[in-house]
């Protein structure tokens, strides 16, 4: 118990001075970067979101782009129609895609696996079909958020851009937290006996479709959010941008499975390694996707675990640790079995 | 009652078009399990493939057409074996993450070597021929997709059910272990599947560039459709995958009658009616 206690006290350190350290970021850096530094920050959050429905919950979608597009509309609804202040806004969109997730879990949750995927993939088809063919909110030209509500989030750009960046990491806190504890919870336990053993795990007692609904929604309702602030961050969104396949889920699923898929680091590392092949090939364009496609493959092909997996094989470090007592009792050698649990 | 046989009409050859862009997928998806999600890639592939062997003339022949599709077999026969067998798995990640890196790869490499200008492919006597016949008219091509469909639509599901493949491959599809205990090689079994799938999806891509302009990122948006007629029809039957094509080729045309904006939605829409009323789908030959 003693270890893990101490590797959770460390694990905390270290994600307090790296979330300090990023916070202060937008002290330094000029605007262009901290505008870089909120889309980092974005991408981020759909990935731990990404990886906690498919890494966790075993639910592979390829339709998270129709919770950052309806995330994304509510929120210009909220500021531009209702003149909510704009964090009241994000939550707006966060309960929008909340409640269109509801909507479609009872068609969704009837079919399986790579079903599941096609029929998500519907589930965004259709929310930017009804966008699109909706004039109140510009229909295919989209819409975009005023100079003067802009204004209202911050007087000058610089400002309004910190706004976002701290909003952005606030989000990921959260999500980062959230996915946290849910791991360490006997939710995430069942999570994690879901996703190895459904029928397993259903036998012994979990009741796996509530739990998948409940991450399903949950991460909805985040992603919505996320939305809301890829508004923010753009002011002005298309149905085709705001429910982009490319951008908001296909980019997602590479660096959730390059830098580790069901595993806390795995986004991070992957958003690093993605952003960095960006600014590398920036200038190769059609190339540089290809190599991202062939990257992608090779890693499903000979590393599943993604670069993440791959190292704790190698060192068994944990940045963040998720695992349970026993596992850090297991390691250890000349293990003496409780008294009292003997005698029972 | 024109206006009434006219959209039937319509949505049926809409429904043609929908069946050929579907059937490889059908037995892709709906027999080895494998989401494709290059499928509509793929059929460019084929496109290329005819302008590379044309000299980049969009002037085809059939010969050289049939040629394409043929030569399709052997591509299809080694990206099972060499890839996609090794990401066959109940969970769908590794084959949507490959096939999904694969489509990227591909269109990328359209766009590298062809650039991004549209293409199309032309048979004069082919392209420009109407049929009609009293108050509805329509293209010949259209007639023939229609008529390429249902035949191959009869052909896949001849061979899958009364050929000694197809009953390899039925088998193959419910329990490749026990398969390999009868002295059989299933990843051989998957490759020739893939190989007949691979001709069909040829076929599919060639007849839609005669139909209309391609370019080299027109691929996924053939994809779902092709998914959602393969998922409502039943996974694992080639009738099914025409039938659901049909419904939604009528449902588009039908939607699309009301208003044009709503023409894809109203073939969602019945997607999800459907998947409400029969999660397993309309002809359902594979046990889920």
């Amino acid at each position: 118990m003693s270890i893990d206690l101490k590797m959770t006290v460390s694990g905390c350190i270290r994600v307090l001075v790296a979330v300090t350290a990023i916070a202060s970021l937008p002290f330094v850096l000029a605007t262009a970067n901290i505008r870089l530094g909120t889309e980092i920050l974005i991408l981020l959050n759909l990935a731990m979101l990404w990886n906690l429905l498919a890494g966790y919950a075993g639910l592979v979608s390829v339709g998270q782009q129709a919770f950052v597009g309806l995330g994304a509309y509510a929120t210009w609804m909220a500021l531009v129609w209702f003149g909510f202040p704009f964090w009241i806004a994000v939550a707006a969109g966060a309960l929008a895609a909340g409640l269109a997730a509801s909507a479609f879990a009872p068609f969704l949750f009837r079919l399986q696996g790579a079903t599941f995927a096609i029929g998500t993939w519907v589930m965004a088809e259709i929310s930017l079909l009804v966008i699109a063919n909706t004039s109140a909110v510009g229909g295919g030209a989209g819409v975009s958020v005023p100079a003067r509500i802009a204004r209202e989030i911050a007087p000058d750009r610089a400002g309004r851009e910190s706004a976002i960046f701290w909003t952005a990491l606030m989000v990921a806190l959260v999500v980062l937290l959230s996915s946290y504890l849910l791991m360490r919870s006997r939710w995430g336990l069942a999570l994690t006996a879901m996703r190895d053993e459904p029928t397993a795990s259903e036998a012994v007692g979990i009741n796996t479709r509530q739990v998948a609904v409940s991450i399903f929604l949950a991460v909805a309702v985040l992603t919505g959010a996320v939305g809301g602030l890829i508004l923010l961050a753009k002011l002005r969104i298309t149905p085709d941008s705001a429910f982009s396949l490319f951008d908001w889920t296909a980019y997602t699923i590479f660096i959730v499975v390059i830098g580790g898929i069901g595993r806390l680091e795995g986004p991070i590392i992957g958003t690093a390694v993605f952003f960095t092949l960006r600014v590398l090939l920036a200038d190769f364009g059609p190339v540089y996707l290809i190599i991202l496609g062939v990257l992608g493959i090779a890693v499903m092909l000979f590393a599943p675990k993604g670069i993440w997996g791959a190292v704790q094989t190698r060192t068994a470090f944990s940045a963040l640790p998720v695992n349970w007592p026993f596992r850090s009792i297991a390691i250890q050698p000349n293990l003496k079995i409780p008294a009292e649990e003997t005698k029972q | 009652m024109s206006t009434l046989a006219d959209i039937l009409v319509q949505g049926v050859l809409l429904g043609g078009l929908y069946t050929i862009s579907a059937l490889g997928l059908s037995l892709v998806f709906g027999v080895m399990r494998l989401v494709n999600l290059s499928h509509g890639d793929l059929m460019i592939a084929a496109v290329y493939l005819a302008l590379a062997f044309s000299f980049g003339s969009p002037e085809v022949n059939a010969v050289l057409l049939i040629l394409v599709a043929v030569a399709f077999a052997p591509i299809g026969y080694a990206l099972q074996r060499l890839l996609l067998n090794q990401v066959l798995d109940p969970d769908p990640l590794r084959p949507l993450l490959v096939t999904f890196g694969l489509s990227i790869v591909l269109q990328n490499l359209f766009l590298l070597s062809f650039s991004a200008d549209t293409q199309r492919l032309r048979i004069d006597a082919l392209t420009e021929a109407v049929v009609s016949s009293g108050a509805v008219s329509f293209g010949a091509l259209d007639a023939l997709i229609l008529v390429t469909a249902i035949g191959l639509a009869f052909g896949l599901q001849t061979i899958f059910f009364h050929t000694k493949l197809g009953r390899r491959l039925r088998a193959a599809s419910d329990d490749s272990s026990t398969l390999g205990l009868m002295g059989l090689n299933w990843r051989h079994v998957f490759g020739l599947a893939s190989a007949i799938a691979f001709v069909v999806i040829a076929i599919a891509g060639l007849l839609l560039a005669l139909r209309s302009n391609v370019d080299p990122f027109s691929g996924p948006s053939r994809l779902l459709v092709a998914f959602e007629a393969v998922i409502i029809g039943g996974l694992g039957s080639f009738w099914g995958t025409l039938l659901g094509a049909m419904l939604i080729g009528i449902a588009q045309v039908v939607a699309g009658t009301i208003d044009p904006g709503w023409q894809s939605l109203g073939g969602h829409l019945v997607f999800l009616v459907i998947l409400a009323l029969r999660p397993q789908g309309l002809m359902p030959r594979v046990a889920q």
